[in-house]
């Protein structure tokens, strides 16, 4: 069926991909896409047909990533735009831009994080604390509230937000992260019990170890770690059944289960 | 600046629910709000998109992530002389609104739709036709005048005469240059509730299309419908309605049959089941089977030729009586195929065309067709021959395939010398627009867009489709 698609009529003035009955495009956002897990999903949903628009930090990734993807599909399916999340002022503007040049929205994921551990239980780093709510949780709501007004109106849209396991629990060994992962997911569940009397779907994933840079900087034994392609697909399909809350991968519900009905008394003495 | 975008992204549907876009929608009340609403797109780099009801089976009216200026509260009747048949409207007034209110006196409007649910803005801004499009043209060549507002501010007053460039080019200009504010039409009169038709079979193409040019001088209206899934020697089979207004006299309960009781289509089936709810039992015959039995079905109840009265709002609309019956045609909705051909070539290439679709196992579900006439308009759809509507199904698996076959038939219906119209097909390239419109007229509607709309705010997902992004 994919090869018999026909080119697509290109208007030669016109930079928006054109959708029409037999190409409804899906259009969407990936906040934090220059690499791991945004990159792996913009492959992912740019196959599924969607229209993308990629933010990230460093443009050349987004760059070298968007003509990776059109050259793939053989049109203009993703587009990249520098940002940085911590910018909060610049995203009323951005998302307006945005969704002019992708045709309207109807997906938003946000997967922008930072992880800086202190290096040890007894360590503490206010600055790096900071950094990690700045983008993780206060970056989420600088674009999930705009997103969510918008969605909430037109009674449509989907929205993902990348959480954490490392959400679950306070541990002793990164409190700054532990935080935001916590108030993202909680903030995620907010806008869920909001919007879905709308029509809208609110995804919050949580993944355990992910094959990543961000994996390099953690400590002490990983297991489980998925690939970003295999995080991205188990993303994929939990957007199509439009679910609520999914692990990835999947045994971490378990795992993360075990962890949340440890009694305090006895997880407050643990190293882990 | 009071107006913003705060709580106006609104998922918004083509007539076929095969499309969405969301986009910032406004309904302006007044001529001013459509100005604040142009300064606003403006200030934000915003395109706007003027909708009517929304019906038109393509991206006509959908903008994108940009703004739509939803017309349909703006639909005051302004004027309306019972002596003479002129009506002034604001360009929100749906044909529904406008026959109930000129019916009961004598009047009729002079085009309508098959639905009564479109509003005269989106009317003109299609040039629509009806079944009479042979006597009476489009229902651009029934406006006296209209007033439009301009991206520029400026408001334009447009007949035939005076700025006559532009009367002839926003009407059918798909809301591209202007928004129209006020609409000047006259009526056509009556002398009967009731329209006289003649119902005839025809076996094949051949006799299709020799009904509908030597039986239309004869009547008011005449349509055709065609049995789409039928090929073989008995392709391009159907039936012909036509029909004529009754003279004065000959209906001699007219005071009766003129109320507006008496015009009204029946919402129940049987006198008991609402239907409303009629598309959910259509919807399981819609595949090439069920179609097959149903046209079949059809064909052969048509074969008693038979002739009949019944209340104008029963003939002209036929798409409004089963309501909501686009939904029956499932989650990925319908998309319509509309080609007008030349009277000569118009037999070859129907059948090339409808055995394409046969052999490609993708059958119209329902086909249509009319007898038109050209007419002056910058982008029309009109010539001298025929039109067939085909409605198709569009199913996720085979998008790709459908597209293919539709882009053949495009290229079919250009080398036949064939037209298209924007109100219905939906794949129309920017190169198959540029092929039936002429170098000329795109050249002309260019000139006239940079002169309304130096800034390029009046952009729909059609315009930027079918004439790239900016003119």
């Amino acid at each position: 069926m994919e090869n018999n698609l026909p080119d697509l009529p290109k208007p030669a003035s016109s930079s928006r991909t054109l959708a029409t009955p037999l190409y409804p495009r899906r259009r969407g956002i990936i906040i934090g896409a220059s690499e791991g897990l945004g990159a792996a999903l913009a492959r992912r949903l740019a196959r599924e047909g969607y229209t993308l628009a990629l933010l990230a930090r460093r443009k050349e990734l987004l760059d070298a990533l968007c003509a990776e993807i059109n050259q793939a599909s053989n049109e203009q399916r993703a587009r990249a735009y520098a940002h940085d999340v911590t910018e909060y002022d610049k995203v009323p503007n951005l998302l307006l831009r945005i969704v002019a040049d992708l045709g309207g929205l109807d997906l938003v994921v946000f997967v922008a994080g930072v992880n800086y551990p202190p290096g040890g239980i007894d360590k503490y780093n206010f600055e790096n604390d900071r950094r990690m709510v700045e983008t993780n949780l206060i970056g989420a709501m600088a674009w999930l509230s705009p997103v969510a007004a918008m969605f909430q109106s037109a009674k449509a849209g989907q929205i993902v937000g990348i959480g954490s396991v490392a959400g679950d629990r306070g541990r002793v060994g990164n409190p700054g992260n532990n935080t935001s992962k916590a108030g993202l997911a909680t903030y995620l569940e907010a806008l869920r019990n909001r919007l879905t009397r709308h029509g809208v779907n609110v995804l919050t994933v949580k993944p355990g170890f992910v094959e990543t840079k961000m994996l390099k900087a953690a400590q002490g034994p990983t297991p489980f770690a998925v690939s970003p392609a295999k995080a991205a697909e188990d993303i994929w399909k939990a957007m199509h059944k439009r679910k609520q809350v999914i692990y990835t991968a999947s045994i971490w519900r378990w795992i993360m289960l075990a962890i949340q009905h440890t009694p305090s008394v006895i997880f407050r003495r643990l190293t882990f | 600046m009071s107006l913003t975008l705060d709580n106006t992204f609104t998922q918004l549907e083509n007539f076929g629910h095969s499309l969405r876009a969301p986009s910032y929608c406004f309904h302006p009340t007044r001529a001013e709000e459509i100005f604040e609403v142009f300064c606003l797109a403006k200030q934000v780099d915003l395109t706007v998109a003027v909708r009517g009801a929304g019906r038109s089976y393509n991206d006509a009216s959908l903008n994108g992530g940009g703004i739509v200026l939803d017309m349909s509260a703006m639909d005051q009747i302004l004027e309306w002389d019972p002596t003479s048949g002129l009506v002034r409207c604001e360009p929100g007034v749906t044909l529904k609104q406008l026959w109930q209110c000129v019916e009961p006196d004598g009047w009729w409007p002079p085009v309508v739709s098959g639905t009564m649910n479109t509003t005269l803005g989106g009317c003109l801004a299609a040039n629509i036709h009806g079944k009479n499009n042979f006597q009476r043209g489009t229902i651009g060549e029934n406006v006296l005048e209209f007033t439009a507002m301009l991206p520029t501010g400026e408001s334009i007053t447009c007949t035939p005469d005076t700025n006559a460039d532009l009367f002839y080019a926003m009407i059918s200009g798909l809301g591209m240059l202007g928004v129209f504010t006020s609409i000047t039409l006259q009526m056509k009169r009556i002398h009967s509730g009731l329209i006289a038709v003649d119902a005839w079979p025809v076996p094949n193409l051949s006799w299709h299309l020799r009904g509908l040019l030597e039986q239309a001088p004869h009547y008011d209206y005449i349509v055709g419908w065609l049995d789409t899934t039928t090929g073989g020697k008995n392709l391009g089979r159907g039936q012909i309605h036509a029909a004529r207004n009754l003279k004065e006299g000959e209906d001699p309960d007219a005071h009766r049959t003129m109320q507006l009781t008496y015009q009204h289509l029946p919402d129940r089936l049987f006198g008991v089941m609402p239907k409303s709810l009629l598309h959910y039992f259509m919807s399981p015959f819609m595949n090439n089977a069920g179609v097959w039995g149903i046209n079949t079905a059809k064909y052969i109840a048509s074969l008693r030729k038979h002739t009949f009265r019944q209340s104008h709002a029963e003939f002209h609309f036929l798409l409004d009586y089963v309501p909501s019956w686009e939904l029956s045609f499932g989650r990925g909705g319908l998309i319509q195929y509309q080609s007008f051909l030349p009277k000569e070539t118009a037999e070859e290439a129907w059948r090339e065309m409808i055995q394409l679709s046969h052999q490609r196992g993708l059958p119209s579900y329902l086909g249509v067709t009319k007898r038109h006439r050209p007419d002056k308009f910058l982008l029309t759809h009109a010539l001298d021959g025929f039109s067939l509507a085909m409605d198709f199904k569009v199913t996720k698996n085979k998008r790709g395939e459908l597209s293919q076959l539709l882009q053949d038939f495009d290229r079919i219906v250009l080398q036949a010398g064939g037209r298209f119209y924007f109100a219905k097909n939906s794949e129309t390239s920017a190169e198959a627009a540029r092929a039936f419109l002429g170098e000329e007229a795109l050249v002309k509607f260019k000139k006239l867009k940079q002169r309304c709309d130096p800034n390029n705010l009046l952009e729909s997902d059609l315009f930027r489709r079918v004439f790239g992004q900016t003119v």
